[in-house]
This record gives C-alpha cells, structure tokens and sequence, in this order.
C-alpha cells in the first residue's frame, strides 16, 4: 500500500520533470551555445590542470605524457624566481589596495555632493573614459607623458632641472604600477558608489540637518552607513582578487623594469609555460594561484558574513 | 520630499541648475574651491594627455621638434601622419583585423549572452539552478593561462584569427547582469505573449528585448571594447604580424620602439611629399586610431551605464 504510494509519487514526479522539460525544450535549446563555449573554454582547461601533475611534452599530448606526480610543484617551489614573483604580486596588490581602493569612494563622496547636475554628467563621462582603454594604449600614454623622451622629462629638460626616472625604476614600480591603475580605473570606479549613494533615503538627510547634524555628521552618520554594504563587497571582490594583478600591464612593462620587479605569478606562468614550453611549470603556477584565489574568496566571503553583510553570496 | 510645493517648484527653478535642497547650508568658499580644484585636476589628467596624443599626430615635424616630443600647444596642423598609415599595408590590414574582430565576435558574443541569459531567466523553469551552478563555478575557479592556451592549440586555433574570438566569447558576469534585467520584465507582458501564442523566441524578440534596450547597449559596448582592445590573446595565438590586430601593432612599433616595415619610422624624421613627418607623429597617430571608435560609440551608451552597472552590482 506505502510502496504503491510510493511508487505512484515518484511516477508523477517524472511524468511532471517530463512536462516541464518539454515546456521549457527552447529555453534550453537557447542556453546551449553558451554552455558548450564554457564547457570547452573553461571546463577543459580546469581538466587541463592535470597537465600540472605531469611531465608534459607537446608531441605526446595530454594523453600520452607522463605522470610525474608532485615533481613539478617541488621544482617550481625550490625556484627563487616563483617566490619572487608571489611576493610581487602580493605587494602590488597591498599597495593597490591602500592607495587605490579609497580613492573611488572618495571621488563618490566628492561628485555626490556637487550639486550642478551638468558639472557632475561632464565629469563623470570623463572620468569613466580610460576604463575602455586597452593596457596597451594606457602604457603607451604614460610612455609618453612620463617616459624618459616623454612630456614631463622634456619639460624638466628645458628649463634645466634633472629628469626624472618614473618608467624604468625597479624601485618605484610598484606606485607606477598603482598610478596606472588609478588612472585607468579609479573613474570607473566610483559608478557603483554613486549608485549606492543615489539609494540612500534623501529624507534621512533632510530629518538629520532639521535636527541641526552638520554635514560631516551628516556624512559620518547618514552616507557612510548608507553606502557599507557595497564597500564591503568591492573589498571581498579585491581581496579575492588578491593574486590577480594586472597580467597585461606587467607583460607589457616587464622590458621595461626588469623582470625582478614585474613578475607576478600569471606573468611567471606565461614565461616559464609558453614562452620557455615548460607547460606542466605554467600549469602547476596557474593551479597554485586557482586554488589560492578560490580560498581566498570564500575566506573573504566569510569575514564578510561575520561583519554581518552578504558579501558575493548570501550565507 | 514629497510635498513639494508650487513654491518650492519655482524656487528650484531659479536656481536651476543647481539642485541643492533648501535645508542644506550654503557651501564655504573654501569647500566650494577645494572640490574644484580636485575635479578640475581629475578632469585634466584624463583630458590633456589625451590632446596630447591627437595634436602630436597632427603636428607638422617642425611643431614635434619643438617641443621635443610630445606637443601641447598645436604650431601648424597636418594630416600627413594619417595620409602615411593609411598607405601603410601592415597598419590598414591590422586595422581590418580589428574591426571585424570586434564586430564579428560582438556579434557572436551578443546573441550566445542573450539567449543563455533569457534561457535562465524564468524562475522554475526545467534545470535551471545546475545550469546556473556551472556558469558561476567559472567565475570562481579557471583553469588558468597553460591550459586554456593548450586547448585552443589542440582545436587549430594557434596561427588563426579565431583564438581572438571564441575563447573569450562568453562572460558570465554579462549572462548574469542580462539575466537580472530579462528577470525584471513585467511577468504579465510574458503571459500575454504566451496567451496570445507567441514561442519563447518570439517572446524574447517582441516583448523582452525592446524593453531591455539600455542592458543590451551597455552589454554590446562592453564586449566590442573588449574585443577591440585584445592584445594578449593576439600575442598568445598569433606569430604571424600579417594577422595582428591593431593593439598588437601598437604595442610592437610603440610601445617597444621597434621599427615599422613599410614605413621606415625610425629615430629619424622622414619625407612624406614636401612635408616632413616626425615618427612620433606616426606613432600618435596610430593610437588615436584605436581611440576613435570608443569616443565615437561612448556618448551614446554611457547615459545607460549607471543603470546597467546597478543591477550588476546588486546581481553579483
């Protein structure tokens, strides 16, 4: 009597998935193209990793190269050059994310409270523009303004002061590198925070000033709060982001610096994986950097739940 | 302040433009010239080397020497750069390659973004969640550069213009900000088309697409930057300069300095006709060529950007 129940549920059950899918037949069909693109640009290589675990040789394939285990992570750990560039990739992405990170919220705070709406529309197109620019024609423009034969150095040249060495400075690449960022990407920056400050409750503002808060209280007490939530999920993105900084930007000044100051772990990848052909090496740096940044996600993801917002995802 | 009154209405529009409440006090000098100070620093840092780089490409070689390199001040304006690239075999088919990269795979990007992004947008409907999953996995874990590098070698895209497109044809972040503007169409303009017999293909064509005009903008100008910017996957894939993209050439004859064939830009001047042009000048004038589709398709969506970048933010 129960297994017949039973049995006539789990009947109707499929008889019930058999009806949606033939509901739902070209929704699927239109999800296909997408998911077969990821399946093979994204899923085979995820695969592909194993590669990592072998002695890969491009003549025998993935199928047929052999397995050597651990070895390739044991050679990439005892090699100075891979810690260099994890200690790179970690100090830029420190730097960037104590001199490039505030700087968004504040050009926010700033644009928010300018009051002529044409003002704000001229400078928010501007400073959005270099978002849309490559790397390459970001590098090259501040070659050019800041380059040894560019603007700032032919001026400092004609009225007799000596140059001043920015491009090519191991030492200060680090703030090039920020400097760059900001200005490629600071303007963009700001979009999500003008949002989250054009959310916030206007009478909030009216109530508080009424009852005689200044504009800083206003700005301590009102905006700040109003605009936390989205403050700490930019922060969990780039703390999750912690080992990505900036591929094309290091490979395109890498001649330029030296590679003691511009290897980063994805850059590291590259040389050692296609330029010099030893795959498993790029493999095994790509993997350790996969893993390390799913870790850091979740963990940023966590203390983002703890501090009692949602994060990327909700709990 | 929803009890505004005619007063008030009247009042604002004296003091049109400007928008401030009449509860706020009125701004300090101080604060009044700091914040321009800064805005008009910001504005000037993206603005002038901009200037910079077109009025260098327009500079006769007199203007270049000038100044020594870059020119602030235009002394003369010639087109003779441009008049040189556009001779140039390597630069023209370069740009070619990046025009119909950009179009050919905003193409393909665009329709694949749309129809996966309606094909998950109606809540319940068959598989959804898991397909949902394996789109967001890749958002948190790849594969990396040596494994995606050897896949597309092994399917023949190593020496073809194809490794520009394909592999970075889909982005998932896109799927999902379209898929919280299609989730928001009005369910009830969903069930009249269904009632009035429209297929889901229909449906997506009549009813969910002409109301999702500004996503659609903000999401195409998206993936045509990006294809137009593509430089790594050129590097990647592409040995040959004869299938290079412009960013490539930029960065070849630019950025390193190397010497450009077919045009002798070297690190002396050059006669073009009777005019002199200085290679700093080709070389400016080449970027500017990569900067004119941006400037020229960025007015028309940049009013939609907030809007678009909102959902986004709020979808994750």
């Amino acid at each position: 009597m129960r297994d017949g129940g039973r049995v006539q549920k789990r009947t109707l059950r499929r008889a019930d998935r058999r009806r949606r899918f033939l509901r739902d037949r070209s929704l699927l069909l239109m999800v296909i193209p997408a998911v077969v693109l990821l399946l093979i640009f994204n899923y085979a290589p995820m695969f592909g990793t194993a590669t990592a675990f072998q002695n890969y040789s491009i003549y025998a394939g993935f199928m047929h190269s052999p397995w050597s285990g651990l070895e390739t992570f044991r050679s990439m750990f005892a090699d100075p050059l891979f810690w260099q560039s994890l200690e790179n990739t970690l100090v830029l992405s420190l730097v960037q994310l104590l001199l490039f990170f505030p700087i968004p919220i504040a050009l926010a705070l700033l644009l928010n409270s300018v009051m002529n709406n044409r003002v704000r529309t001229i400078v928010q197109s501007v400073v959005y523009l270099p978002h849309f620019f490559s790397w390459v024609l970001a590098v090259t423009i501040f070659q050019e303004m800041l380059g040894g034969a560019g603007a700032l150095n032919q001026a400092l040249r004609q009225h007799g002061y000596a140059t001043w060495d920015i491009m090519t400075n191991p030492d200060a690449f680090k703030f090039l590198v920020t400097a760059q960022v900001v200005w490629k990407e600071a303007g963009w920056g700001i979009i999500v925070f003008l949002a989250a400050l054009a959310a916030i409750d206007q009478n909030l503002y009216e109530a508080s000033a009424v009852d005689g808060a200044g504009r800083w209280r206003r700005m301590w007490h009102i905006t700040l709060p109003g605009i936390r939530s989205i403050v700490v999920l930019m922060l969990v993105l780039r703390l999750g982001n912690t080992l990505t900084v900036g591929f094309e930007q290091m490979l395109i000044q890498r001649g330029a610096v030296g590679r003691d100051a511009s290897e980063v772990l994805d850059t590291y990848a590259y040389y050692y994986g296609v330029v010099n052909a030893n795959f498993s090496l790029g493999a095994a740096a790509s993997l350790f950097k996969g893993v390390l940044s799913l870790i850091l996600i979740l963990a940023a993801n966590k203390i983002a739940h703890l501090v009692g917002e949602d994060g990327l995802y909700r709990k | 302040m929803t009890t505004t009154t005619a007063t008030d209405l009247a009042e604002q529009k004296v003091r049109a433009p400007s928008n401030r409440p009449s509860w706020e006090e009125p701004p300090t000098a101080a604060g009044q010239t700091g914040k321009g100070a800064v805005l008009i620093f910001t504005v000037a840092v993206v603005i002038v080397p901009l200037w910079m780089v077109v009025i260098t490409s327009l500079s006769p070689q007199g203007a270049v020497n000038q100044a020594s390199g870059m020119v602030l001040v235009p002394h003369g304006i010639t087109t003779a750069a441009y008049q040189q690239i556009f001779t140039n075999q390597l630069i023209m088919h370069s740009l070619l390659v990046s025009l119909a990269v950009t179009l050919i795979g905003t193409a393909i990007s665009m329709v694949v973004t749309i129809l996966c992004a309606y094909g998950l947008s109606r809540p319940g409907s068959y598989a959804h969640r898991p397909i949902l999953m394996l789109l967001v996995v890749t958002m948190f874990f790849s594969g990396g550069l040596i494994p995606s590098f050897l896949v597309v070698t092994a399917l023949g895209g190593y020496d073809s213009y194809w490794s520009m497109v394909l592999p970075s044809a889909v982005s998932v972040f896109n799927i999902l900000v379209m898929r919280g503007f299609f989730a928001g169409t009005a369910q009830e303009l969903i069930d009249a088309a269904a009632i009035d017999g429209a297929s889901e293909w229909r449906t997506l064509w009549s009813v969910v697409l002409p109301t999702s005009r500004a996503v659609v903008a903000v999401i195409a100008l998206f993936y045509g930057v990006g294809y137009w910017n593509t430089f790594f996957n050129a590097l990647l894939y592409l040995p040959d300069n004869q299938k290079w993209p412009l960013q490539m050439v930029i960065y070849t004859y630019t950025l390193q300095g190397n010497s450009m064939p077919g045009t002798g830009v070297t690190n002396t001047g050059q006669y073009f006709g009777h005019q002199q042009i200085a290679p700093l000048a080709i070389q400016m004038a080449v970027v500017t060529l990569t900067l004119i589709p941006i400037l020229l398709i960025y007015p028309f969506v940049q009013r939609h950007f907030t809007k678009g970048m909102l959902l986004g933010a709020i979808k994750g």
